[in-house]
């Protein structure tokens, strides 16, 4: 903040998508124009509104408020200053106030409420946005009123499980333990997921502070956000916001004056999307293979190296600040049913308008598809869309008026898990689809339990055979059978629920998996 | 096992005087060691510690690292080979990950994995004859909404077209 000389206010997003997408070259260009013509420019390297189709989003700060231009490339710059960027200037590139757009403005957002706002490593930045007042709160409270707290807010895990997380943090406090851990699961290995990300990048310290406060809620003074190594723009953001932490004393020893404790380290993954699987993590971390572990003992009970340990996701963390700050019943009376307040839902894949939508539970596929996604970016049918990772099943059309809630999608086998939807136009092959999944689950299986480790691959090669036209009738009756069998005797979802996406794509689109078989007939066809 | 049957008739092999290691990755993974080894759960960290140095977990650092930790090799080796992400050979002077996973397959993945494999003449996990690129599957950079995607030695890539690759790596067909 230069208080001598009334400097210009840009911003120019440090998210790793923006930056795959030029925003590094913009803001070097920002700084080289605004040099020449001799303009003062203070440029803030802030995180994504989560809007990626207008990546590089190139905001300039104004008195009527933060106008918008977008998506930048760094030739548009010099014409952006000729058209007076620095007082928001009409450009043909102009998104005007940027808190108007609809895309934003009918969002609730309350876990990612910074996101895109603040400079995301500037903690007072973070302060003056809200940031540590849930912690100031928790501070002032026992133990078991903030666990309460949590747990009247309804807030249940939002890495995929939904378990309530009250619950769990319950468990961890009264077991019996010298030492107990606040883990963080930041392996967010779905495709079509970048939640997680968009926190440790854009706005690491309400992760670090939703920590914070579990650690005081349990009596916990360790933690260990556990990253995969796929993401290293949040490790260095991450780093950063721990550091600047440390350094103001929201970390370490005696916690602002309150006699609490906690210290705080990254680890990166090395790329095992069974890391994901809780267990497995925690295996990780201890530094051995990643193979998933029995339960119970619950990880509540013995987790990380024998000791109790929260394991809550990314979102589920940084979802705690603002119920600690704003109270419980704030959160709650967002959502639908047993899922009560807001889910990150991230839009992927074949999407025109991709990017973040945090919205209350509730919402329907088809509003998230077509009100916010504009539809397919191919410009064709959307045909199906993958919701909650390579484990969730495909879903058709017919089903995108169900509201997005835990309950109604179990009901049909789908899953919410983490929020993420790929979205597929009609030129996708679902039995093309299902074959990865089996070939996903080969590649990623832990090795532990024969289902998951042998049945993936078995059903890779069935898929073929059906395909190929090879007796289709019983190879469908086998890989059903097959499937069935990794359903139930899965040790974890990898190989448990690996299954869905096969038996969704093969019910719903049986017209794929006979290509080369459409004189056989009669299919088997069983109902969902 | 005190029985004579075991016994070492001759002196036992020094596995120092076995090692291919340079005397400079030695010292590289000696740094690692003493700056890692006293963490709790140390081994991720020392094996992201000495690839980041040496560009590779080389397989006479095995023993070293099994050593400093008080493990046996082949739990050493079982970790190295569990993760995708840690590799025993040379890399090429640049490495591509490309993603795999079914956002970018939406928006066309399947098409420019092949358009990378043809052009770098290679398949995953392999280096090209120049020793320029290596190619690694991903599975989801999280770059979900702009696919396809690359990562370029960490430097992330979105919206990448065959075209773009060609433009990006100076590769052509």
């Amino acid at each position: 903040m230069n208080a001598t000389k009334k400097a210009v206010t840009i911003y120019v997003p440090r998210d790793s998508t923006a930056v795959s997408l030029g925003a590094d070259e913009v803001a070097a260009a920002i700084t080289a124009e605004a040099a020449r013509i001799g303009i003062d420019v203070e440029l803030i390297r802030n995180s994504s509104r989560g809007m990626f189709w207008l990546e590089p989003l190139v905001e300039v700060a104004t008195d009527a408020g933060r106008i918008g231009y977008g998506p930048v490339q760094p030739e548009d710059v010099a014409s952006l200053f000729a058209t007076g960027l620095t007082h928001g200037g009409e450009h043909p590139l102009s998104l005007h106030l940027v808190e108007e757009i609809s895309y934003l403005k009918n969002q609730e957002r309350l876990t990612f409420a910074r996101a895109g706002i603040t400079d995301p490593v500037n903690l007072a930045d973070y302060r003056a946005h809200d940031g540590y007042k849930g912690l100031s709160n928790a501070l002032a409270m026992e133990p078991a009123a903030i666990i309460a707290a949590v747990t009247d807010s309804g807030l249940r895990g939002r890495g995929g499980a939904a378990f309530p997380a009250g619950i769990k943090w319950k468990t961890v406090s009264g077991a019996e333990g010298e030492q107990k851990y606040i883990v963080c699961n930041g392996d967010e290995g779905d495709s079509g997921t970048f939640a997680d990300r968009m926190v440790c990048e854009g706005d690491p310290f309400v992760l670090i502070e939703g920590m914070t406060i579990a650690g005081v809620a349990v009596g916990a003074t360790r933690g260990y956000i556990y990253l995969r190594c796929e993401y290293p723009y949040g490790e260095r953001a991450l780093n950063e916001a721990i550091k600047a932490a440390y350094a103001a004393n929201w970390l370490g020893a005696n916690i602002q004056g309150s006699g609490k404790h906690f210290d705080l380290e990254v680890r990166m993954g090395a790329g095992a999307y069974i890391c994901g699987e809780e267990t497995s993590l925690l295996e990780s971390l201890e530094g051995k293979r990643g193979m998933v572990r029995f339960k119970p003992p619950l990880p509540a009970i013995k987790g990380l190296f024998g000791c109790p340990t929260v394991i809550n996701n990314v979102i589920t963390l940084a979802s705690v600040p603002i119920i600690l700050d704003k109270g419980s019943e704030h959160y709650k009376n967002f959502g639908v049913g047993r899922s009560r307040g807001t889910l990150p839902v991230q839009l992927a894949g074949n999407i025109k308008h991709g990017g973040l939508v945090e919205k209350a539970f509730g919402v329907s596929l088809r509003d998230l598809l077509y009100t916010f996604g504009g539809g397919a970016l191919s410009g064709r049918p959307i045909r199906t869309v993958q919701v909650g990772g390579p484990l969730g099943a495909y879903i058709p059309d017919s089903q995108f008026d169900l509201p997005l809630d835990y309950e109604a999608y179990a009901k049909l086998n789908n899953m919410v898990g983490h929020g993420g939807i790929t979205v597929f136009d009609d030129t996708v092959d679902m039995a093309e689809q299902a074959r990865f999944s089996m070939e996903f689950c080969a590649t990623e299986s832990c090795g532990k339990c024969t289902p998951c480790r042998i049945g993936s691959t078995r059903g890779m090669e069935v898929i073929d055979r059906l395909v190929a036209g090879d007796q289709p009738v019983k190879q469908e009756a086998l890989l059903r059978d097959l499937c069935d069998t990794m359903l139930a005797g899965s040790l974890c979802a990898l190989g448990g629920m690996a299954p869905f996406p096969v038996l969704s794509a093969l019910n719903h689109f049986p017209e794929d998996f006979q290509k080369s078989s459409q004189q056989q007939t009669p299919r088997v066809r069983v109902a969902s | 096992m005190a029985t004579s049957t075991f016994e070492r008739r001759s002196p036992p092999i020094k596995l120092a005087e076995l090692s291919s290691l340079s005397a400079a990755d030695s010292a590289a993974i000696n740094a690692v060691l003493a700056r890692l080894k006293n963490l709790p759960g140390a081994l991720l960290p020392i094996l992201h510690g000495v690839q980041e140095a040496l560009g590779h977990v080389p397989k006479d650092a095995v023993p070293v690292i099994a050593k400093s930790l008080n493990l046996s090799r082949a739990e050493v080796h079982g970790v190295i080979s569990f993760y995708h992400w840690y590799r025993t050979e040379k890399p090429g002077e640049h490495v591509l990950h490309l993603c795999r996973a079914e956002a970018c397959q939406a928006v066309g993945g399947r098409a420019l994995e092949a358009h990378v494999k043809a052009s770098l003449g290679i398949d995953f996990h392999e280096t090209t004859a120049d020793g320029r690129y290596t190619l690694e599957p991903a599975y989801c950079l999280g770059n979900c909404a702009v696919g396809p995607s690359l990562m370029i030695d960490g430097a992330l890539k979105g919206r990448v077209t065959a075209d773009r690759f060609d433009r990006l790596t100076g590769v052509t067909a």
